[in-house]
Formats: structure tokens, sequence, C-alpha cells
């Protein structure tokens, strides 16, 4: 059946009694063990967003004591309990325990999780024209791995001696030796449970993701016709397939380690504190866990910006009204990256003592991941070039993502280059690296993703002023936030410290950390205004009047503007063209599904 | 406080109504009269960004280019090598940052939907995307050809000559050793670590023979032979005193967890791992007194700052280094009894003509190397 005559065979302005066309669904087979990909995007993106508030506001409280060292808060005692000392002041391990969750639920729960987990799976059945994913159950387990992950990492908030404080990294044998710090003991037993069931989640959403990408692709749906969101979640799910295990596996040797008495990690250590003395431990290399969690580590990175890529380049593409630029360069340095991903791990551990030849590959193979990275900037400022813009919040979003990304990735060929990461590893410099490459690009990524595709979730728009003014408040605080921080770094600057009053060297940029800590706070409190807009619009939103309100030449947007389990009330339509023609021989757009003409030019 | 929250969420309610009349000003006056609104406006936005950004770029250096390392020459001879290959860094990705950000919002502010302009269907064009894909690999290329010609020179062999000093983390302080008149490090063993006997390092002092538990609760024996050459080992906690002028080989244990030397004077650091040791090698070529008169701070010192997570007191691990020119270095090191010696007073053969103080090299007597 082609597209017309799904469009009319359905009134798509109906949609209250739409759900009535399917099964009968009750209140928790529909919002709760869904086994719709729509819901169980919701499902993760909620999920998501309730993390990445979590995570926020604790940024927030240790930027307060970052900010004002000295100052005494004695109402924050009230609120945290024994995590504030009777001044008022953050406890140094609280401190060190709420950087460790920020980082920890931010790149996983937020960027992995609430990012792909959300957008892979509205997007993909949508985009390829499918009615579901290949196993809805595994994919609906998949949310619930999450969402128990997500409980019993919540749950280690709450144990006597603290949630695990040694970094998101868990090096052993801090992380490993209870008598080393007190979060590494029970606290950091429910972290490496909750980061198991999280690997689970990750990969029964993953097998799902590629094996519907690869086999439930509709009619003329070739992969070069796929759009880009779909050859980067693509991507992203092939990498953390093959790297989440790796991961797993050296948390299975830590939980060895840690409860029965091997020594993988362990070698010759001496605990002076509470007359601990030696261990029995011998033989081990700590740096082996290393070498283990930064084979996901590094692809982690890309398992976030990927899917971030491949939204921003559709949205880019849509709100130009113009064609990708090298669409086939595109899926070539996506392709490129994702290989490289797998080949640049032990750029995280320069200065660890490894063998310095070997060092010089990843030197090497890292700085050649920018190749790939600069053609995907350059294509996307010239599919900007001579657009006819729109800027809707998504597009906003979208531009925030690529500058982000360039301030961001070119510092990276400063730390990726073990000749400066000598000097600048651990100190501020890489703090806003990573943030501005990774947390902030990212989230702009899923930014632009809730902006543009929230009218296909929920059949209503997003409040636009408050978009701009989420936007531009969040642009301008992630540079006002992320920009000083690169000085403080190039005084080379140690991160997760506590206070720095003592440091001779550091002590300067006092001021600098309470300017921060400010802009950090509004930039906090203009997202509650974002997810204010975003429940208030699920309820009272304006309501979207026609099928394709960005005139969009997806599949999705083919779909009713409520659309039920299954996706298209009547046969999946058929493919065409490939997702991209935007002002092709005159016209302002040409749907995937329109048959080519027999006068149409031909581009490839 | 209830006041401050007061405010906030009036703020708040302030924005939410302004969007919701401002949403419903748009639907009053059309789709597409709103949408050119608001193109005309965040158009402007994206240049008024651009302009503000590259301001505040420049204003940002002002502010804090004085307070990182840059204005100062390295510490050491080979990290000048860090510096050069920095600034290099900097030209490169400082010129293509200001000309990719300047396209970016230059083109989002012109290219913004006009009536008197389409869209022009543009899809590839290989001749330029051979261009951008060639042009950045061979800066690259001279970037990792510097970067690593640097990188095997930091990591190569320490010179002959160099001076050797064993360096020791633990939860949360730096201890130092040097070798003694033999020049040699004596054997030690962790399990003969013993802080009150005052063994910090585990030296094989004595023959010793102690009782090892494995982890099921059996128990093993094991047997020591003193080890002479620790007789004469050194002990220095917390300040690490060089040479100016002199290779200085640091070699880098950790008692319990994981730390790292930092040194950010010097541009180098190195993990320091329990169980493996690492090491690092480099020239001093400022010495502290020189350092606080070119910083203008006479409280300067280079500082050992561990830079990898251990534990909740990583923030107090500072160690001192302590650069003198090398007849005070040879001085001080003359002035210092062995840790042997200091645990077993009775058998030290000078102990009548030695201050006993001088174990411990405390704030007192640096201050007294100082000019």
């Amino acid at each position: 059946m082609s597209n017309e005559a799904v469009l009319h065979s359905h009134d798509v302005h109906s949609h209250d009694d739409h759900h009535g066309h399917h099964h009968h669904e009750s209140f928790i087979s529909k919002y709760v063990f869904s086994q719709d990909h729509k819901m169980i995007a919701k499902q993760f993106l909620i999920t998501g967003m309730v993390w990445a508030i979590l995570g926020g506001l604790m940024s927030v409280l240790f930027r307060f004591q970052l900010g004002y060292p000295d100052a005494e808060f004695t109402w924050m005692k009230d609120l945290l309990g024994k995590w504030v000392n009777d001044k008022g002041q953050i406890t140094a391990e609280s401190y060190y325990s709420l950087v460790t969750i920020h980082g920890t639920v931010l790149v996983f729960f937020v960027l992995t999780a609430g990012l792909s987990g959300t957008f892979a799976n509205l997007l993909i059945p949508l985009q390829v024209g499918a009615r579901d994913m290949a196993s809805p159950f595994l994919n609906m387990l998949s949310y619930w791995f999450f969402l128990a992950a997500s409980l019993v990492m919540l749950s280690s908030l709450f144990v006597e001696t603290g949630p695990f404080s040694g970094g998101w990294t868990a090096y052993p044998p801090l992380s490993a030796l209870a008598s080393a710090q007190p979060g590494s003991g029970t606290g950091m037993d429910l972290w490496l449970i909750a980061m198991a069931l999280f690997v689970v989640s990750s990969l029964l959403g993953g097998l799902n993701y590629i094996a519907t990408i690869l086999n439930m692709r509709t009619k003329g749906m070739s992969m070069t016709r796929m759009p880009l969101t779909i050859w980067a979640l693509f991507f992203t799910a092939i990498l953390g397939v093959l790297s989440f295990p790796v991961l797993l596996s050296g948390f299975i040797l830590l939980i060895f380690d840690r409860n029965y008495g091997t020594s993988f990690y362990l070698s010759d250590i001496f605990i002076t504190a509470n007359n601990v003395g030696a261990l029995p431990n011998e033989g081990g290399n700590a740096i082996l866990y290393q070498h283990l969690f930064w084979f996901l580590g590094h692809p982690e990175v890309y398992i976030i910006i990927l899917p971030a890529m491949g939204m921003v380049s559709e949205v880019l593409s849509v709100n130009s009204r113009k064609p990708i630029f090298g669409y086939m360069a595109m899926v070539g340095s996506l392709f490129a990256i994702t290989i490289l991903a797998f080949l640049v791990w032990a750029h995280h551990m320069f200065v660890t003592g490894l063998n310095p030849f070997l060092g010089a590959f990843f030197v090497l193979l890292t700085l050649l991941i920018a190749v790939p990275s600069a053609i995907k900037v350059f294509n996307w400022l010239t599919t900007i070039w001579r657009g006819s813009i729109r800027f809707t919040p998504a597009m906003l979003f979208a531009i925030g993502f690529v500058s982000l990304f360039i301030s961001g990735g070119l510092t990276g060929i400063w730390l990726g280059n073990s000749a400066l990461d000598i000097h600048l590893h651990d100190t501020y410099f890489v703090v806003a690296h990573f943030h501005i490459v990774m947390g902030v690009a990212g989230i702009f990524g899923m930014f632009c993703g809730i902006y543009h595709w929230y009218p296909k979730m929920y059949g209503r728009y997003l409040n636009n002023t408050l978009g701009y003014i989420h936007f531009w408040v969040t642009l301008a605080g992630a540079y006002l936030i992320f920009w000083p921080m690169h000085y403080s770094g190039l005084a080379g600057m140690p991160r997760r410290y506590y206070d720095y009053a003592q440091w001779e060297s550091f002590k300067q940029f006092g001021d600098l950390n309470k300017f921060i800590t400010i802009v950090a706070m509004i930039v906090f409190a203009v997202q509650l205004l974002f997810l204010f807009n975003f429940f208030y619009s699920i309820w009272k939103g304006r309501k979207v009047r026609s099928q394709n309100p960005w005139g969009a030449t997806t599949l999705e947007w083919t779909t009713p503007i409520n659309p039920g389990h299954g996706n298209w009330p009547g046969e999946i339509p058929e493919v065409h063209r490939w997702a991209y023609d935007y002002g092709k021989d005159g016209q302002e757009f040409i749907p995937q599904t329109t048959p080519v003409g027999s006068n149409e030019t031909n581009h490839h | 406080m209830f006041f401050v929250i007061a405010v906030i969420v009036l703020i708040f309610v302030v924005i939410f109504q302004i969007a919701k009349a401002s949403e419903y000003v748009s639907i009053l006056k059309g789709e597409e009269v709103s949408r050119r609104q608001n193109n005309r406006i965040n158009g402007f936005l994206m240049i008024a960004f651009l302009v503000l950004g590259l301001i505040g770029v420049w204003y940002c250096n002002e502010l804090y280019y004085d307070k990182t390392l840059l204005p100062y020459r390295s510490a050491i001879v080979e990290g000048e090598l860090v510096d050069q290959m920095l600034w290099w860094t900097l030209i490169i990705t400082g010129v293509v940052f200001i000309l990719t950000q300047i396209l970016l919002f230059w083109f989002a502010f012109k290219y913004q939907e006009s009536d008197n302009r389409k869209a022009v269907f543009f899809p590839h064009n290989t001749k330029l995307e051979i261009i951008w894909t060639v042009i950045p690999a061979i800066f690259l290329t001279v970037l990792v050809v510097i970067g690593l010609r640097n990188w095997f020179k930091f990591t190569g062999d320490a010179p002959d000559n160099a001076l050797r000093i064993e360096v020791t983390g633990k939860q949360f302080s730096w201890m130092f050793r040097y070798p003694g008149k033999d020049g040699e490090f004596g054997k030690k063993y962790f399990r003969l670590i013993d802080p009150a006997g005052g063994n910090q390092l585990g030296q094989i002092w004595r023959d010793t023979t102690i009782q090892v538990k494995n982890s099921r609760g059996g128990s093993r024996e094991m047997t020591f032979k003193a080890d002479t050459s620790n007789y004469n080992d050194i002990f220095s906690p917390q300040i690490m005193y060089v040479p100016k002028g002199k290779p200085v080989k640091l070699i880098i244990n950790a008692m319990d967890v994981v730390h790292n030397v930092g040194l950010p004077h010097f541009r180098l650091k190195m993990d320091a791992v329990p169980g493996t040791p690492t090491t690092l090698w480099f020239t001093p070529q400022a010495t502290t007194a020189e350092m606080r008169e070119r910083t203008g701070n006479p409280n300067f010192n280079y500082e050992i700052a561990c830079d990898q997570m251990c534990g909740n007191g990583h923030y107090t691990m500072k160690g001192t280094v302590v650069v003198v020119e090398e007849n005070e270095f040879k001085i001080w090191l003359a002035m210092q009894k062995p840790a042997y010696y200091t645990a077993f007073p009775d058998l030290d053969p000078t102990k009548k003509t030695v201050n006993d103080t001088t174990a411990k090299p405390a704030a007192g007597q640096t201050v007294a190397l100082k000019p």
C-alpha cells in the first residue's frame, strides 16, 4: 500500500479513539509492563530525566563546597543529615560520594540509558518502518533491568557507610578495600550490583536494536536509505554489545577480589588506617582493571555521542530544508569512529606506567579519530550553508551541539597526545574537555531529540518560548562553567579535590570557583524550567494538528499523530528514496514514501 | 532561605506566564508569522552569541592567563618540550576553533529562512570532502610526530648519572628514600612495614622470619636475610630534596591504593601503583628560591599533588619538592641520618656527634637551606 493510501484510509486527526483499533490494553499493560517500543522509550526517558535531576542536584551540592568552602549552610544539615558536618559544610566523604554518583549516573543512567535507550526505542521501528522491536519482550526487560539498576543505585545513597565514593571509574585497590575508604564497603557492593544489572539492560537493548535494524526494515529501506539517526544508533548498539561484556568481566574479577580472597587486582598492600596492616594478596595487577574498564570506558563516550550526532544530523537537515551534506561520508565517519573507538582505550592510561612504545600507538590512533570528527563538523557546517534555516528549539540545540562538539573535540587533540597528557592528565583541563564534548554535547543531543520528536511522543508541542530560554541560558551557562576550567587545568589544578585552601599552587582560583558555582545553580534552575515544560506540555501543550509538523521526509511522520501499538494502522509504507530529499527539483521536500518520478534528477 | 525559594518560584511563574501568553499570541498571528519572528530573534541571538562569546574568550584569557603556569618557564629542562608542544597545539586548535565557530554561527544567522532565497540542493561534493579529510590529517600528523618525539624523550631511560630517589605514596602522604653512600637501595618487603618501629617502607634490616596468613586461614613461614645496603638508606617524609642541574630519576611505589605523583611546575606526572613500580625522570633548572623570586610569591613551593583519586583525604595528599643548588644538596644529604640508625640508635657508630632530629627533616631545617 502506498503512503497516499495509508494517509487517506484513516482519519489522522481522530487520535482519541485510535487506541481502540488495537487489542484491549489495561493500565498495567499500556503504561507499566508495556511492550510498545514507544512507551518503553518514554519510560527510559522519564527515568533518565529523574536521574538527570538527581545527578545535576548532586553537582550543585558539591559545587557549593567548591565555591564556598568556608560558608556555613546550616540549613543543609536539616536536608542532608550526616552528609553535612555541624558547621554546615558537606563532609569530604560525602563530597566524594556526590562526585562519584554524579559521574556514574550521568554517564550510564542519563547519557546511555536516557539517551540511546529513549531514542533507539522510539526511532528505530518508526524510522525503518517496523511495527515494533525484534523482541518487544526483551525490550521490556531491558527497561526493567535498567529500573532495577536505578533502584539499587538509589538505595546505595542510604546505607550507613555511604554510597561508593572512589570516583566513577572505580579503580581498585581503592574500590576493592573497605578499609581504604568507607564508601568501598556496602556502598560499593550495591554500586557493582547496580552496574551489573545495567550492563544486562544495555545488552538486551543493544541486541534488539541491531536485530531490528538488520532484519525489520520495510520494503525499499535499504541500508543506504536509512536516516543517519538509525546509522548512529546501529553503531552505538554494536559498540555497547561488544564492550559492555568486557566491563562486566572486569567487575566480576573485582567482586572476586572484594569477597572471595582472590588477587586479580591486588598486590603488596599495607593499609595504615585502623592498624589494618599488610593484606594477604600478592601477585595481582591494579592496572589490569583499568584496561578492562577503559575497554568499555572509551567506547562508552561514543555510545553517548553517536546517537546525539545522528539526531543532530537529522535535525540540521530538516530545519535547514537541505539534504545532509555528504551522507556517505557521514556514514563512513560514524563507521570509522566505531572501529577506532575500540583501539584507543589506553589513552586514559598514559601515566599509569604503560609501556611507552604501546602508548605511542594509542596516541596515533587517538589523534586519528580527529579526522572522521572533522569530516562530520565540516559536513554539518556545509549542511546549514545556503540552507533556509528554521530556528525551532530542536534546531537551536543541534547548532549548540555542533559548537560544543568543536570546542570539546579540539581539546581532545591536546589530551590524546601523551606528551601533553603527561602534564594535563587528571586536571581541570580534562574536566572541561569531557564535560563539554561528552556531557553537555550529549545532553544537547538529547534535548535536540526531545524537542524534535516530542510531537511524535505525546501529540503535543513543547512551549517554544520556554524552549528558547532553556537553550540560550544552557548554552551560555555551559560555556561559562566549563571554558574557564581550561585555565585552572593549565595551572595543573587536580580534579576531585574537596578543598584547595592548603595548596599554594591552586588556591588562586577561589573566585573562579564561586563564579562557576553560581552559574551552575542558574543552569540547574533552567533545567527545572525545561522539566516543567515537559510535564506541563504532556497534558496542556498545544496540540499537534498536522501529521508532519516539521515537513520531514522520514517514516515516523507518516504514522498517525498518536500512533497506537503497531505504529501504522494499515500496511507499513514502502520506501522509494533516501531520507534527505529536501529542496530537490524545486520541491520543498519529498517524503521517503514518494516513488521516484520519471523526470526527477538523479543526484547519486 | 524561604524568601529565596519564594523569589525563585515567583520568577518561574512569571517566565511561565510570559511563555504561555507568547504561545497564544503566536497562535493568533498564525504559524508562518510567528515562525518568522522567532527566526529573526534567534538569528540575531546567534550573531550576538558569537560576538559576545569571542569577547568572553578574550576576557577570560585576560583574567586567568597569569594564574596558570603558562607565563612561567618550566622548572625542569624536559618540561620546555611540553610547553613548546602545548603552544603548537594551541595555535592549530585555536585557529580551527575560531574559524569553525565563526562559520557555524554566521551561517546560522545568514541562512535563516527568507523569502528571497531558497535552500540549495547540495547533497555532496567529493572534492570538498577530500580536502577536509586530508588537511586535518596533515596537521594531526605533525602533532603526532612532535608529540611522540617528546614522549619517547620523557619516557626513555634516564641518564646514567641520574640521582635515584624512591617515592612511596600512601594514604595520604608521601615518603622518599635516598640510596645512601653505597648508591644502592636495600631490599624491602611490604609485610615488614612497621610504622611504630620506624620501618615505614618495610626495609629488610635484620634476619627475620614471619608467619604469613593466607585468605583461607592457613599460614606459611617466610624467611628474610638482612640486606646491608639498607643500613645507609636515607628516609625523608613529605619533603624531597633535589639538586638543580642534575638529572633525577624517581622510582615510584604505592603502599595501599593507586596514587599519582603530580608535579605541575615540572609538567609531569606518573601513577604510583601498589605492586608495580613506575619511573619518571627530569632535570631541575630552577631552584625553589629562584621560583619564589620569579613568581613574586614568598610562600611558593614545588608541590606534589596526588592526581589519582585515593580516598577521602585525597585533597590533602601533598608533598614538597625542594630544588636547591648542588652544593646545598650535598650538605643536606650529609646531615641526614639513615633510617636504620634512627630505629636502632644503639647500633649507630656516629650517635654521639649527630643531632637526633636530623632523621626527620622538619620545616625549620628546610628554611635553613634557603638563601
